[in-house]
């Protein structure tokens, strides 16, 4: 009996792992652009990275818990089941319990909040505000990082000095009380936190790409271009970038998760997104006081939605640096 | 080791340097006039007057550093926009409180986390290991705001077993000495006073520890499976010796290198998660003061606060530094 359970799921799980076979699309794609078909044998480094990251089991899981909300953030006009945002607010409805009991109004599965606001649609549509603020974020935190990493690694000397000075004394601040003191110069809001926790993760990132251009600067390939002559900007667009790309990624997707969190931690706070936007973490603090009053749906939740988007995240982040950093590779 | 703690000190300088220019810049970068933005918004033009002499504000930039340094490291932070107290004075009012969660939390995370490591560890890919590591990744990936509302809705709302905020019940008796209510209670011999502290300090130190708990209890269990791994620890078991001993004796001594640098690391998630417990349960400590000052467009209180903070978190680097040659004497620092 046992025996059959098992073999049931190993069939299931064949199934699934049947969607997740990208390479069949890899070389499908390459026999269009190329005509020409890949040897049976030989795999390509795509190939083997695409096959080392099926195997990782916590990865899979973590792209899919990232595609999912993706696909509400996209589609959430079309899933979500009632205006996020009601004006005027249906105050008759207000802190009804969701589908589990029987006083829960019709079509609002999670419930509503203290303005008769659907707890769902709420959540669906704080997915792209998100997302936003996690690709926002990085990609600041990326641009600033390059020009600082760069800069400070590949012309050395009191440069690199004074730039890694400067990115320890940032480092000597918590996180989120540096982007408290940003945002208390710069103002509250959702745009205001975006560039705030962009600004506070490029020493991170500005470190991580040092390192690899340090790396870089010293193989041969750089050092035959100079012999023919390429310019320093050349160099380091064409040849320095691309190969610090796989830090980036795996960095620059654990950094994702973090500016989500810091960004739910700033709406929280009220110093990031104001009401009545949809932010996960501004929704947790307007709820937070109706949980003496028994309305426990409204402030667990978008809680929930921020664990999954983090978590998601968190494994993808570890799965790609298990794959793409070569110097963790066994 | 004598030269490394000196080095390390001579190094702190530049740090602290840099962090007080940070503290100084945001009342210029801070828009309106900086006398202003130091008073609030009803203030006299005498008082304009007065600050800017104070301030040398007409006076070149690195010199009105100069003086504001001065003025700092004689303890004069200026004075509070909404309260009009002494910044110094609200800050070590608020700072006991601060410490003593933090230093909770830690207890806990430490406990709690080094606990399950070990026993993770000891019981590779058992049940249990699965469930701790399990429940260690959700901790990673938790917001501290959200775990904190939710202790407050079950342990508070629902079952009504300890109090949803605040530091002590009102109405009773409590003798300040040092502000560490917990020390205070104990050494007044108020056990009231110490029942009721100790009961709103659980659930904001769970909130608060909870992270690092997890990250305590993954390192400790990787680092523990590394030493298991290790030669000594077969001759430890060949010749006999009980696995109890072998475990708690010798593994978790060797183990605990990396378990330190992640305690001192988690010192700035606690600080930066003190800010949001503190708000979750109405804790009057730095964290609060921080957010408060922020929101009232507070300066001085915010430059002071955040000085504080920068400090605290240098220096608790710097000791975690430190530690490591005492716990493991094959780190040699150049």
């Amino acid at each position: 009996m046992k025996r059959k359970m098992k073999i049931k799921n190993k069939v299931k799980y064949q199934k699934i792992a049947r969607i997740f076979q990208f390479r069949n699309l890899y070389s499908s794609i390459n026999n269009l652009i190329f005509k020409k078909k890949i040897s049976g044998k030989r795999e390509t480094k795509t190939e083997e990275m695409i096959r080392r990251f099926r195997y990782n089991k916590s990865a899979v899981f973590g792209l899919i818990l990232i595609l999912l909300l993706v696909f509400c953030a996209i589609f959430a006009n079309f899933i979500a089941p009632n205006d996020p945002t009601p004006s005027p607010p249906e105050l008759e409805n207000s802190l009804k319990p969701g589908s589990w009991s029987e006083e829960g109004l019709e079509n609002y599965p999670l419930g509503t909040d203290m303005l008769g606001r659907c707890i769902l649609s709420r959540i669906l549509y704080g997915a792209r505000i998100s997302l936003t603020v996690g690709f926002v974020a990085v990609g600041i935190a990326t641009l600033l990082g390059i020009a600082l990493g760069v800069t400070a690694g590949y012309y050395g000397g009191w440069i690199d000095s004074i730039l890694m000075r400067i990115v320890d004394i940032m480092f000597s601040f918590p996180g989120l009380l540096l982007a408290i003191v940003i945002v208390a110069v710069i103002g509250q809001g959702l745009d205001k936190a975006m560039i705030a926790i962009g600004i506070v993760y490029s020493p991170q990132m500005a470190r991580i790409i040092r390192g690899s251009v340090l790396y870089v600067k010293e193989t041969e390939y750089i050092e035959a271009q100079r012999a023919i002559g390429s310019s320093n900007w050349r160099i380091v667009i064409r040849h320095v970038l691309p190969n610090s790309l796989a830090p980036i990624i795996v960095y620059g997707t654990l950094m994702m998760a973090s500016a989500i969190l810091d960004a739910a931690a700033l709406g929280f706070l009220g110093l990031g997104a104001q009401p009545p936007a949809p932010e996960w973490g501004a929704m947790l603090s307007e709820s937070r006081f109706y949980i003496v009053s028994g309305a426990w749906w409204a402030a667990t939740f978008p809680g929930i939605a921020i664990i999954f988007a983090v978590l998601g995240l968190n494994l993808l982040g570890d799965g790609l640096r298990d794959i793409l950093d070569p110097r963790l590779k066994t | 080791m004598k030269w490394y703690i000196i080095k390390r000190l001579a190094m702190l300088a530049p740090v602290l340097i840099g962090v007080s220019i940070i503290a100084f810049s945001l009342i210029h970068l801070a828009p309106g006039d900086p006398a202003r933005t130091m008073l609030g918004e009803r203030a006299t033009q005498e008082q304009l007057n007065e600050i800017r002499e104070k301030y040398g504000l007409d006076e070149p930039l690195y010199v009105q550093y100069v003086i504001w340094l001065n003025d700092v490291l004689h303890g004069d932070l200026g004075r509070s926009i909404t309260t009009h107290e002494q910044v110094s004075k609200e800050i070590f009012d608020r700072f006991p409180n601060t410490v003593e969660l933090s230093i909770a939390a830690m207890l806990f995370a430490i406990l709690i986390g080094g606990i399950a490591g070990v026993i993770s560890a000891s019981k590779q890919y058992s049940i249990t290991d699965y469930t701790f590591m399990g429940i260690a990744l959700f901790g990673i990936s938790m917001p501290v705001f959200w775990l904190g509302i939710m202790l407050m809705m079950i342990f508070g709302v629902w079952l009504g077993w300890l109090p949803i905020g605040g530091r002590i019940d009102l109405l009773i008796p409590y003798q300040k000495i040092t502000g560490f209510m917990v020390f205070d209670s104990i050494i007044t011999g108020n056990l009231e006073a110490l029942i009721s502290v100790l009961r709103h300090l659980i659930l904001p130190a769970i909130a608060l520890g909870t992270i690092p708990m997890a990250m305590i209890a993954r390192v400790t269990r990787s680092s523990m499976l590394e030493v298991l791994r290790q030669d000594f620890i077969r001759t430890e078991r060949a010749k006999g010796l009980s696995e109890r001993a072998v475990i708690y004796k010798h593994a978790v001594r060797n183990a605990m290198v990396p378990v330190v640098t992640v305690i001192g690391l988690n010192t700035g998630l606690l600080l930066a998660g003190a800010i949001l417990t503190e708000t979750v349960f109405s804790w009057p400590g730095l964290g609060r003061l921080v957010v408060e000052a922020v929101y009232e467009r507070d300066y001085p209180l915010v430059v002071g606060s955040i000085l504080i903070f920068a400090i605290i978190f240098v220096i608790v680097n710097l000791i975690t530094d430190i530690f490591y040659t005492y716990i493991d004497p094959r780190i040699h620092y150049e």
